[in-house]
């Protein structure tokens, strides 16, 4: 119940923030249709709805980050973390009430995004379903950032670090923009050593019913998820530890 | 080693009992921000164990108590200083505990201010043990039933503020306590 009580406070801070809604549901929606006008004014195949919005709805997932990160490192600048850490919480309280309800809001923002692209072509079917349930892996990768970087970082260093690093890296290396391929070379290397590009590609498989393309990019997204959550819990478990001292 | 114990509990062996009866108001006032002031002192209520309706009826009740009513609906982050300690200080005092710890209570605030929460802090007495940390020296003269006077870690002196003055042979507790904090041993 504990938890409960937690992860209700956090949902109210996070959707109560406007700032929060504009760049995580906001953003990326206006960027689907900036990218759709483009596309219907050009001959090329540039934008096309199936494609741009799986890495749109990745984009919009990396707000998730700033979103975590800056509730974290707000509790703890503003001793509202100690309040708690002189109260029966547990570690496991903290963590599950961060991370449970931050990952509704993940598939809410993806649901909001494919029904707004519903209204620019993208036929709502299965595989659109099958798409927002790929997304979760990636959803889980950038609450783990958040939460590790809240744990380590200032509101204000997460600001810089979650709100314009991540976003940016994220997003040009994710092949969201443009083919990577058009690149090539070390760039379109380091992307697919790094899990946004195959979080788009998982998704944009999963979109155009090709299932069998899903798995291979979705086990490195679900791999970096799960040794980056880890390495959080770790990071705040030993933060817990040394602010209660 | 040394341990230390509350109320016969160890802090490092027992911490979870130790926590059941105390709570702290932080120097920073360590509110939910986007949470209103009932629902601040809702989510405290929760995190000690009481849910529900029991969790509203203890909200309502602190809110009576340290007079709460007018910004009961505010967002805490819109609230001024002042309300925002009493705030603070109404979720400490919700999970009910025999010691109460406050932390530079009325930093920051204004004359105004500061009286009103010292009358807040001055009807719990008899309720709850209130261990304060403060530098204001009138603070601490006007509040507290016990001084004791920290210096460099180490604890220099314990008693009324009549009994300190008297022991450091000063004219006021201002010279007392300058005299007794920068003493080489510990006298209490």
């Amino acid at each position: 119940m504990r938890i409960n009580v937690f992860a209700k406070r956090n949902s109210k801070e996070i959707l109560r923030d406007p700032i929060n809604l504009m760049f995580g549901i906001g953003f990326p929606l206006v960027l689907l249709f900036l990218f759709t006008a483009i596309q219907a004014n050009v001959p090329l195949s540039l934008f096309e709805i199936g494609s741009i919005t799986p890495g749109l709805a990745v984009f919009g997932l990396s707000f998730i980050s700033l979103f975590s990160g800056m509730l974290i490192a707000k509790d703890r600048s503003s001793s509202f973390l100690m309040r708690l850490f002189a109260s029966p919480m547990t570690a496991s309280d903290y963590i599950l009430g961060y991370v449970l309800p931050l990952l509704p809001m993940a598939v809410a923002q993806s649901a909001i995004c494919f029904l707004a692209a519903s209204f620019l072509g993208l036929r709502l079917n299965a595989d659109v379903l099958l798409c927002i349930i790929v997304l979760i892996p990636t959803a889980f990768l950038f609450i783990g950032i958040g939460l590790l970087a809240g744990s380590v970082f200032n509101d204000k260093q997460v600001g810089g670090i979650c709100g314009a690093l991540l976003t940016n890296v994220s997003a040009w290396l994710s092949g969201t923009w443009f083919d990577l391929s058009l690149v090539g070379g070390a760039f379109k290397t380091i992307a697919y050593l790094l899990p946004f590009a195959h979080a788009v590609d998982a998704a944009r498989a999963a979109v155009s019913g090709e299932y069998a393309a899903i798995w291979p990019h979705l086990m490195w997204v679900a791999g970096y998820a799960a040794v980056t959550l880890t390495a959080a819990v770790w990071v705040f478990s030993k933060k817990m530890h040394s602010d209660r001292q | 080693m040394r341990e230390l114990a509350i109320l016969g509990k160890s802090i490092t062996r027992e911490p979870n009992e130790v926590k059941a009866f105390t709570n702290v108001s932080p120097q920073e006032t360590a509110v939910a921000p986007n949470l209103t002031v009932k629902e601040n002192l809702e989510l405290i209520a929760g995190v000690y164990g009481s849910f529900g309706k029991t969790a509203e009826a203890k909200a309502d009740e602190m809110i009576e108590t340290l007079g709460l009513a007018e910004v009961a609906a505010d967002k805490a982050k819109i609230l001024s200083g002042g309300w925002q300690r009493r705030l603070s200080i109404g979720m400490a005092l919700i999970s009910e505990p025999q010691i109460l710890f406050l932390d530079e209570p009325t930093l920051g605030l204004d004359v105004l201010a500061r009286r009103e929460l010292w009358q807040v802090i001055q009807k719990l007495k008899g309720r709850v043990t209130v261990i304060l940390t403060t530098h204001y020296l009138e603070e601490a003269v006007a509040l507290s039933d016990r001084i004791g006077i920290l210096s460099k870690g180490e604890l220099k002196a314990v008693g009324t503020a009549a009994e300190l003055t008297e022991k450091a042979a000063a004219h006021n507790f201002e010279d007392a306590f300058v005299a007794l904090a920068t003493e080489s041993e510990v006298n209490s």
